[in-house]
């Protein structure tokens, strides 16, 4: 018979969205917040990501040869990993440390378990967490966008509006105000402190569908209303603007928490996820002896996720009554 | 306006090429294979011998059971042979061969019948040999006999034809569209329902506007204008966007009083109580990359796949994949030489850069297939259960819920084979089942 037919399973029609794309569009959404972390850090910090970048893209590329697995730099994951990590580092990092960072994202937290869409936690912020018990000094280097142009930078240090909240400052060091928190005035690290660009870059992942609103929102706001209730001298006196412009919240809300592989995949176990952020971040932020608690809030949520996808399992179309 | 109230699906692409294609006739073929199933429930029994003589709508096979529907000769000619042979759906199939004489002689059963109660009209349909023609085949005298202790209220006839290419219902309509109505009161009659809505999706504006000028000032026949959204056309999901009522899950329209029927269905019925002339001949839209004149052709049943494509023109570059019914859901056919079935919708082939599909690559957990599946389920989990084997948790997620619509498999950014691993899981489920209960 003839036969050149090709017989596959329905549906034979694809769109034509990729994972590549998906990553490349977060990549594009990262940029106003990278951009805006040179502005106002220096020309260093180009160095920092393109270390990150780079050692994030080369570690993978050795996993898979050495586990004989398919290349798979190619979908642009690890270029998101190294850059997520890069705007979680103070500008002043050693280059090394931020290397050692990007390696230990891709190796021990994504590929040893499984590679990409297998990790249980987010790996850019794992690495950010390890580096920061491993190098307190360097990884809370902080300086101020002001110092940049003085001679030497990185011999100043300067506090971050959190810190200063819990009384961590310098004597002398002022409060920033609400539009220096917007417009990154401020101290701490590259891409965390514009919220300005995050909320350019995530509008662009929004408006690219690669993202959906309920867990940002949900954590954005859980994290008010916790600070607003519990953050100030008496209840319901919390100066909550002050934590949602500040520390990681908007990138970790909008980069992180969002991240496919960690969060979990319907509506509801998104919100879920978003409140949890909000309350674990508050508490932290309120009762623990650490300034910020965003990475912490969202890794804790990242190991929950299994299980809140096991437990909002949803009814099937016509399956929300019992069927006798 | 009927939004589109239904959860998910995918905004698939339309490629109605062929919406502006009037119907050509195509002749009689050389010879015709006619299986014995052509629709869901039991086989037919061939009721002619090798060497007969056979005409125009002569009976060719039937069966007893109720869940059948028999099959006619779609020619005048010889049978010249009776054996299984290669079936639309990829597995042997006794099938009627007929080496046709030309002469399309109409058997001396076909005239105008009579009926005059429901039970007679029932039976009428049963003898025409009607299945739902959207493709799925169905019995139709099955559907239109639910247990006495449903009441149905609303008929809904099917012309969303969501599937992309697929235009043979829309110039059903545009051609036929007094009969579509006359079918309809035919029914209501019968049926005794109180509201008929035609469902449509509105890339199809012209056969919406014919059949509301048709029906103007009707109170029963409206017409439901619907967002053109995959899978608008599933039943249940057409139901839901009409009506607003859920079909229970493992249940069928009936139980929510409902029945649905596709609009060349409805057509057929009129023509058929006017002529007597059982389901011989169907309009089939012929289309894909790989065909030079996309078209619609009314075809007898039976005629070989690559009659129909020579007949529109034959192909522009080498067909690599055969499609029986849309890109979405329709079964990809290993042989030209396999038959038109009476629920055959489209023969779409595509040339070699579309008939491949992409390969898979690790699923990222991006949650697309969930926000796309409009029967609320969670195909990466269906995925990941069915490839480890964990038959236990398949239920857990609804397995058998699924319609297998293709819209998780269309939005996968990792290009995973969703949809197959589910069948694959459905048909793993059957033989536990079927082990466990011997």
């Amino acid at each position: 018979m003839e036969n050149n037919l090709l017989v596959t399973s329905s549906p034979h029609l694809r769109s034509k969205d990729t994972t590549a794309r998906i990553m490349m569009d977060v990549v594009i959404a990262l940029l106003p917040a990278a951009v805006s972390g040179v502005y106002f850090y220096g020309a260093r910090t180009i160095l920092v990501i393109l270390t990150t970048i780079l050692a994030a893209v080369a570690s993978e590329a050795i996993t898979c040869k050495i586990l004989k697995k398919d290349l798979t730099i190619n979908d642009f994951s690890a270029v998101v990993t190294g850059m997520l990590l890069a705007l979680n580092l103070p500008p002043t990092i050693p280059l090394w440390i931020a290397a050692v960072g990007a390696a230990l994202a891709i190796i021990l937290v994504k590929e040893l378990f499984g590679g990409l869409g297998q990790n249980f936690m987010n790996p850019a912020l794992t690495a950010r967490v390890i580096l920061l018990i491993s190098w307190p000094v360097q990884m809370t280097n902080w300086i101020l966008p002001d110092t940049v142009s003085s001679a030497t930078p990185d011999a100043i240090s300067s506090a971050t509006p959190l810190s200063l909240l819990k009384g961590e400052g310098n004597v002398g060091s002022a409060m920033p105000g609400y539009l220096e928190l917007f417009m990154s005035k401020i101290g701490g690290c590259i891409g965390e402190t514009s919220v300005l660009a995050i909320l350019i870059g995530a509008a662009y992942l929004v408006y690219r569908r690669v993202i959906s609103l309920e867990t940002p929102l949900t954590f954005i706001g859980s994290l008010a209303l916790f600070t607003w209730i519990f953050g100030g001298e008496t209840l319901f006196t919390g100066d909550f603007m002050y934590h949602i412009l500040s520390g990681g919240l908007m990138l970790g809300a909008f980069f992180m928490a969002t991240d496919y592989t960690t969060s979990p995949v319907t509506f509801k176990g998104r919100v879920i996820m978003g409140i949890g952020c909000g309350l674990l971040t508050g508490i932290i932020r309120l009762y623990t002896n650490y300034p910020e608690g965003v990475s912490f809030a969202i890794l804790l949520m990242n190991i929950a996720t299994p299980l809140i996808d096991r437990y909002t399992i949803p009814s099937s179309f016509g399956g929300e009554k019992k069927v006798a | 306006m009927f939004g589109n109230r239904f959860k998910g699906g995918a905004a698939v692409p339309h490629n109605k090429n062929t919406a502006s294609c009037k119907t050509l006739k195509m002749g009689v073929p050389e010879k015709v294979f006619i299986p014995m199933l052509q629709h869901i429930g039991a086989p037919c029994i061939p009721v002619v011998n090798k060497g007969d003589y056979v005409k125009v709508g002569q009976l060719i096979g039937t069966s007893d059971k109720f869940v059948s529907s028999p099959v006619h000769s779609s020619v005048s000619g010889v049978v010249s042979d009776i054996s299984p042979r290669i079936y639309p759906g990829g597995t042997n199939v006794l099938t009627v061969e007929i080496k046709t004489d030309g002469k399309q002689e109409v058997h001396e059963s076909v005239a105008p019948p009579r009926y005059s109660n429901k039970k007679e009209f029932l039976e009428l349909i049963r003898q025409s040999g009607l299945v739902g023609l959207g493709g799925a085949g169905f019995p139709t005298h099955v559907k239109l006999s639910p247990p006495p202790e449903k009441t149905i209220d609303t008929l809904v006839i099917n012309g969303a034809e969501c599937e992309p290419f697929i235009t043979s219902d829309f110039r059903g309509i545009i051609e036929n569209p007094e009969s579509v109505i006359n079918g309809i009161r035919i029914l209501i009659d019968i049926l005794g329902v109180k509201h008929v809505w035609i469902g449509i999706e509105d890339n199809k504006p012209e056969a919406i506007n014919l059949l509301s000028g048709l029906i103007e000032g009707d109170s029963i026949i409206k017409v439901a204008k619907l967002k053109s959204r995959y899978p608008q056309g599933a039943e249940k999901m057409l139901i839901y966007s009409v009506t607003g009522r859920k079909v229970p899950a493992g249940k069928l329209p009936a139980d929510v009083g409902v029945i649905v029927l596709n609009v060349n269905s409805v057509s057929f019925i009129s023509e058929y109580l006017k002529t007597g002339m059982p389901l011989i001949k169907r309009t089939v839209t012929v289309d894909g990359s790989a065909v030079k004149n996309p078209s619609n052709v009314e075809v007898l049943i039976g005629t070989p796949l690559e009659d129909v494509f020579n007949f529109t023109g034959g192909f522009k570059s080498e067909p690599h994949k055969i499609l029986m019914g849309g890109p979405m859901m329709g079964i990809a056919q290993f042989s030209m030489q396999a038959p038109v079935l009476k629920h055959t919708n489209a023969l779409l082939a595509f040339d070699e850069s579309d008939a491949e599909i992409p390969t898979e690559s690790q699923c990222i957990r991006c949650g697309r297939c969930v926000k796309a599946c409009p029967m609320n389920l969670l195909p990466l989990f269906l995925n990941f259960n069915v490839l480890r084997g964990n038959l236990d948790e398949l239920q857990k997620y609804h397995i058998t819920d699924c319609i297998e619509c293709g819209s998780c498999s269309y939005v996968c950014p990792a290009k995973r084979h969703l949809v197959q691993s589910i069948r694959l899981g459905k048909a793993q489920l059957r033989q536990a089942a079927a082990k466990g209960g011997k």
